[in-house]
């Protein structure tokens, strides 16, 4: 009778060869990742995790000014401090969830180099502590919202609105999806760790965070919905303000690339994991 | 042999590695040099003059080991660095990839490359103990069963909710420790771990180990070049180097085969030119050994009593008139526990040299001996002047012809007086 075996090592030969359950697993070490990041990030700090707020605070009152007043860009009739900040608090959601789970193989390399767990529990811890960062600014979000709601501004909360977790999702997935793409290629090669930074910023140009889609000619508004990241803004926007277009059809094809992007991501990963200490 | 009792079973296990750098390190790099290539132009990458390694320049880190640990045994692992230890246990911890080749594991394996993996700076004693017990595979669940045990054996109870950053880097290990001792897993490997902290500690921890092996039967893979503790925890040892496992079985064979790995065959005519010698010798090495020759033998295996003649040649730059010559001699475990000197070598001349010398171990217990040869010379006040020191010069087996037990060496020592006469 041939021998059940826990485990068997071999050079792997199989692409699909996911092993999803073992993730599962390890929920308890993921959590403690999270917990270890929440802890370590604001220790000695003053204010703590009011940094949460004052990030995205000061970033759209820089752009509110600058956009808005200088630059006096559209804004669909919705006040321009709402505007941006709706626009500001997902993206800089995706963007860090991009930006950290980036990192994934070279920044853990010294613990990865040492002892074996499921590589993908820390890209999901990552994509986890972002959320709560991304909620407590989404919760500000909303204060701002209903208090220009109560002055009377002109906006108003459509069934959009309910999709709300299900954006938030794709977000974090999008962005964790091309992380661990980028980590997996970066093993070898470090340039695109630099790209990533600059990329992402110039990525927040091609979506509508600083403009309405609104504003853009039809030609050019279909090619920048092309992009997963801008229904997922614009649909926010326009369930929270009742402003700007809805761009529900382009939102499907967002949906697709979501899942092509994570799943190619998680196969790259995956083959990658296993032999990536020897080419770090 | 009864399959169920199988820990692990590697098959033919080997890793490939790349010689020279990997890739050109950037993407740009990598384009260049593929493009040159597809023109069949020079790589624009590499460095001109150095040796440029071929694609398929591969160095085998392990060479097809093959190898069943079962449950309950402690298996030490020895070889010379580079033997491939490392990447052993870094495939079997999953760490890295095998190239070819198998290993089947039942039970959960943890592995200790290293003490503390994962622990955070920030956290405290007790929040890193969660961390890394989950990161070594433990559930909350477990640890929260253990916590209590985990830090009545750190010895750190005082400063458990004290960030780790602060703690001295004895603590830091012993807290470490203390997590992967209480480990669930039903395997558990570990690399040179207890190398670090304080003797008491390290008995402690080499105690745990073997209390875990023998009354829960858990298995234990030990890496180390501490041969004390290998002696103290390993019921079974493998000795690796380049890469193949050349002995598998006995602690103390092991130890022995690891200690003369380097000793080739037993030749009785030993070529010096090559061998490892003293580097810093004040007088430039004026002489050298050229060879040394066991006479008359086939190979360099002798009887405690027999007087062996040994010819050596060498090779002057300067005359010496008063030339003195000592063998001096190491047993298996590095410690240097003899000396035999000729004084009247006489004079030794520019050029070639012949010295032949009887030579008589008698004293020696039986066992094997690296011997090391040394030129020398004194002056009128006393002071000694060596030429030469060949450090490996030969290894030789004592044979005693009527013993009926195993001289042990490491019990007894390595001089074995002569036999106590009963009245």
């Amino acid at each position: 009778m041939e021998k059940k075996w826990t485990a068997i090592i071999e050079p792997q030969k199989r692409i699909f060869d996911l092993n999803l359950k073992e993730v599962w697993q390890y929920k308890d070490l993921i959590w403690l990742f999270v917990k270890r990041d929440f802890t370590t990030k604001f220790k000695q700090t003053i204010l703590g995790p009011l940094w949460y707020i004052i990030q995205p605070l000061f970033t759209t009152i820089v752009q509110t000014f600058v956009f808005g007043n200088i630059a006096k860009l559209p804004t669909d009739g919705v006040p321009q401090f709402l505007f941006y900040m709706a626009g500001n608090v997902p993206w800089a959601y995706f963007s860090s969830c991009l930006q950290s789970t980036s990192n994934t193989f070279v920044g853990n390399a010294s613990v990865f180099g040492k002892v074996y767990f499921p590589r993908l529990t820390t890209p999901i811890a990552t994509v986890i502590s972002s959320l709560f960062n991304f909620i407590v600014q989404f919760v500000m979000f909303l204060g701002f919202t209903l208090y220009f709601f109560l002055t009377g501004a002109n906006i108003h909360i459509t069934w959009v609105a309910a999709l709300t977790p299900l954006f938030i999702a794709q977000m974090a997935i999008l962005g964790m999806g091309f992380g661990i793409i980028i980590s997996s290629l970066t093993t070898k090669y470090r340039d695109l760790q630099v790209l990533v930074g600059f990329g992402v910023s110039l990525w927040m140009y091609a979506t509508p965070v600083i403009y309405s889609g609104s504003t853009l000619s039809p030609k050019l508004y279909s090619l920048m919905m092309l992009n997963p990241m801008a229904p997922i803004i614009e649909l926010l926007r326009y369930g929270w303000l009742g402003s700007g277009t809805l761009p529900l059809l382009y939102w499907g094809i967002s949906l697709i690339t979501t899942f092509i992007v994570l799943f190619i991501g998680i196969i790259i990963f995956n083959k990658v994991e296993k032999t990536f200490m020897d080419t770090v | 042999m009864d399959e169920r009792d199988i820990a692990i079973k590697i098959t033919g296990l080997k890793k490939k590695y790349r010689l020279g750098v990997i890739g050109g390190g950037t993407l740009k790099g990598d384009i260049e040099s593929w493009l040159a290539k597809k023109r069949g132009k020079d790589d624009p990458n590499s460095k001109l003059g150095s040796k440029t390694y071929e694609k398929n320049e591969t160095f085998m880190a392990l060479d097809g080991i093959n190898l069943t640990v079962n449950k309950g045994e402690r298996l030490g692992i020895i070889g010379h660095n580079g033997a491939g230890k490392s990447t052993l246990l870094k495939i079997l911890s999953r760490v890295t990839a095998p190239t070819e080749g198998r290993i089947c594991i039942d039970g959960r394996i943890s592995s200790m490359l290293e003490v503390g993996t994962g622990f955070s700076g920030e956290l405290t004693g007790r929040e890193n103990i969660y961390l890394n017990g989950a990161i070594l595979g433990m559930t909350r669940a477990e640890v929260t069963s253990k916590i209590d045990q985990i830090i009545e054996f750190s010895e750190c109870a005082q400063f458990i909710d004290t960030p780790v950053k602060r703690y001295s880097s004895g603590m830091y290990v012993k807290l470490a420790f203390a997590v992967a001792a209480h480990l669930d897993s039903e395997i558990l490997v570990m690399d040179e771990v207890l190398a670090v902290g304080d003797m008491k500690f390290q008995q402690k921890c080499l105690g745990k180990m073997s209390d875990v092996s023998s009354s829960e039967g858990r298995t234990v893979l030990y890496v180390s070049h501490n041969m004390s503790t290998i002696r103290q925890l390993c019921s079974r040892c493998v000795v690796l180097d380049h890469g193949k496992l050349v002995y598998d079985g006995e602690v103390e064979n092991a130890i022995a085969i690891y200690s003369d790995i380097r000793k080739g065959e037993k030749k009785p005519k030993i070529d010096l030119r090559n061998a490892i010698r003293y580097k810093d010798l004040k007088m430039m090495r004026q002489v050298s050994f050229l060879t040394a020759e066991f006479l008359d033998k086939e190979e360099t295996v002798f009887d405690v009593d027999e007087t062996v003649r040994l010819k050596l040649t060498l090779d002057s730059k300067i005359d010496i008139h008063r030339a003195k010559i000592r063998l001096g001699i190491y047993d298996i475990y590095n410690r240097k526990i003899a000396s035999a000197i000729c004084d009247n070598v006489g004079s030794i001349h520019k050029g070639g040299n012949e010295v032949t010398l009887d030579i008589s171990f008698e004293g020696l217990a039986e066992g094997t001996y690296r011997g090391e040869l040394i030129v020398f010379d004194n002056n009128d006040y006393g002071t000694i002047m060596e030429y030469d020191i060949v450090l490996e010069a030969f290894f030789f087996e004592l044979k005693h012809p009527l013993m009926e037990y195993n001289w042990n060496a490491r019990k007894w020592g390595a001089v074995r007086l002569t036999d106590m006469k009963k009245i």
